[in-house]
């Protein structure tokens, strides 16, 4: 998602733009399909934004929000009062309205077609990008789970490119769990090669070398991903810090929250179990 | 063009280090636009106002607060915050190495190339032993004050470095309960391997294009000539999730396809 969009201009929850206020609802609804197989489904986010995100404040504790305003008369923008152009040359813009990029998008390209299946292991990391789960929509149980559980079975992985809000995404599907997640990808044309870098050719080097670099590896090989290396250390410095203070009553300030963003944290987790269960109704 | 090197540091396993220099392996290709005012079609700027109010407040009146519970916050200073950053340095800490499947595709973020910051033999040495032992390194730094967790893997005689999530922003599918619903038949799952089978093939990226990015870039083009290129109307198509003769269509459809090619 790095099209910059409207974004709404009020009041938002955390400066960073934490997913979680957001992720009781689907992120989009569409099909996925195989063969002549339509499969509705629903797609959330798959990362969550760190926990430790701080919010800002004013020099008395006040909420603040982030609003953009006009470079030209310097008026605060609602989000109706703002358009998204392209820029032609230095200043001049072309705009471009939301129906307009939506209908720029062919029917077919709206769906998820798996017009390819391959090994789980043939796609090359520098390709993944960001982490999505889609779950069942619309009574489609049942060819969800044939999906799901032929892929498990075969070991394979869907590939397929779709148009959803504005941008064309390659993605791989990979069943996981009998779930299916989606897995968007960069395409060819945004990943350097070496050449391009200007890094130098590839050398022969002395087996000696390698072979020493190969007893450095074997030494420090192990059956499994240490879970514990991918901990965010820092939050947890941040969230320690952040106790101690509120122990000792130092810099705690009590802010008033409209209600309107009271309920908005909803935990992205709950929202997905109860989609898979089959519980959200149908939109 | 030759790229940029954005940091220059030294891998190390043990007391073993390979000089490298760091370079982005993307170049994001997404046709960005600018978010303007409406009425004057000048772009926008983004200030911090209060909330209730609306009036703007300047930036060296802004503190920065952790949520404990809604409504309470926790101000931490500046000179706090910059006490919890870590130390700089310029060491890519290799810590252990896995088969590259032990790390889960939901973990890696970005990617970069790392070129040989004078030692080449040592540089594709490591690379060749990657390879070899068909293993990716678990590695730590510190980048511009921000702790890094990645993955160091070699990509035809090249190393490249990724930049791993933390666990704590990847929802993992194991934490998630199986899709209920009643489970298809074996003569479905049958066919559905069948179908699959059909559709299997290798990964080639090269298959794939942004056809979008192109079209759009088109109707862009046009407009800033002053055409109005028309659009077709969307319309919302019906479906059906019968299963039961869509699989025998699908295969037999594909089965031609097969024949005619």
């Amino acid at each position: 998602m790095k099209m910059a969009r409207k974004k709404s201009t009020k009041r938002s929850r955390s400066e960073n733009g934490a997913d979680s206020g957001r992720a009781a609802r689907p992120f989009w609804s569409g099909t996925l399909t195989f063969g002549l197989v339509s499969v509705p489904v629903d797609l959330y986010p798959g990362n969550r934004n760190n926990r430790a995100s701080l919010r800002m404040l004013g020099p008395k504790g006040e909420l603040l929000s982030r609003r953009y305003f006009s470079e030209k008369t310097g008026r605060d923008l609602d989000d109706d009062q703002m358009i998204r152009g392209y820029e032609i040359e230095k200043g001049k813009f072309v705009v471009v309205t939301d129906e307009e990029l939506e209908r720029l998008a062919p029917e077919q390209s709206r769906d998820i077609d798996l017009r390819r299946f391959v090994p789980l292991e043939d796609i090359p990391p520098l390709y993944f990008d960001r982490s999505y789960f889609l779950a069942p929509s619309e009574g489609s149980e049942k060819a969800y789970q044939l999906l799901s559980r032929t892929m498990v079975k075969e070991k394979l992985a869907g590939v397929a490119t779709f148009v959803m809000r504005g941008k064309q995404y390659l993605v791989a599907i990979f069943p996981e769990n009998e779930i299916l997640r989606a897995e968007t990808m960069r395409f060819p044309d945004e990943i350097r090669s070496p050449k391009e870098v200007g890094l130098p050719e590839e050398k022969k080097v002395p087996a000696a070398t390698v072979k020493k670099f190969e007893r450095l590896i074997a030494k420090h090989s192990d059956k499994k991903l240490d879970l514990k290396e991918l901990k965010d250390e820092q939050t947890q410095k941040l969230l320690k810090l952040v106790e101690k203070k509120r122990k000792q009553h130092k810099d705690v300030v009590e802010v008033e929250v409209p209600a309107e963003e009271r309920g908005q944290v909803i935990d992205l987790m709950a929202a997905l179990k109860k989609s898979l269960a089959g519980k959200r109704k149908a939109a | 063009m030759a790229a940029r090197a954005i940091w220059k540091g030294d891998l190390k396993i043990d007391s073993t280090k390979v000089p490298v220099k760091l370079y982005s392996a993307v170049q994001d290709q997404t046709v960005r636009f600018h978010i303007l005012d409406e009425k004057s079609k000048t772009r926008v700027k983004q200030h911090m106002v209060n909330a209730e109010t609306g009036e703007e407040v300047p930036r060296e009146d802004i503190q920065k607060g952790f949520e404990v519970e809604p409504g309470t916050f926790v101000i931490l200073e500046e000179s706090e915050l910059e006490e919890l950053e870590p130390e700089a340095s310029r060491e890519i800490e290799i810590t252990q190495f896995v088969a590259p499947e032990k790390i889960p595709p939901e973990y890696y973020d970005r990617p970069y190339y790392l070129g040989p910051d004078g030692d080449q033999a040592a540089y594709f040495a490591l690379a060749e032993a990657l390879e070899n032992k068909e293993k990716e390194g678990v590695v730590r730094w510190v980048m511009r004050k921000h702790p890094y967790v990645g993955a160091l893997a070699a990509e035809d005689g090249h190393l490249v470095l990724f930049t791993l999530r933390n666990a704590e922003e990847v929802l993992s599918a194991k934490d998630l309960p199986k899709p209920v619903g009643r489970a298809p038949d074996k003569k479905e799952l049958n066919m559905a391997t069948q179908l699959v089978e059909l559709l299997k093939g290798e990964f080639n990226p090269k298959d794939y294009k942004d056809e979008y990015r192109e079209r759009v870039m088109e109707f862009v083009e046009k407009k800033a000539k002053g055409h109005k290129p028309k659009l077709h109307l969307v319309k919302s198509k019906k479906r059906t999730t019968a299963l039961d003769n869509v699989l025998s269509k699908s295969i037999e459809a594909l089965k031609k396809q097969r024949q005619a090619a």
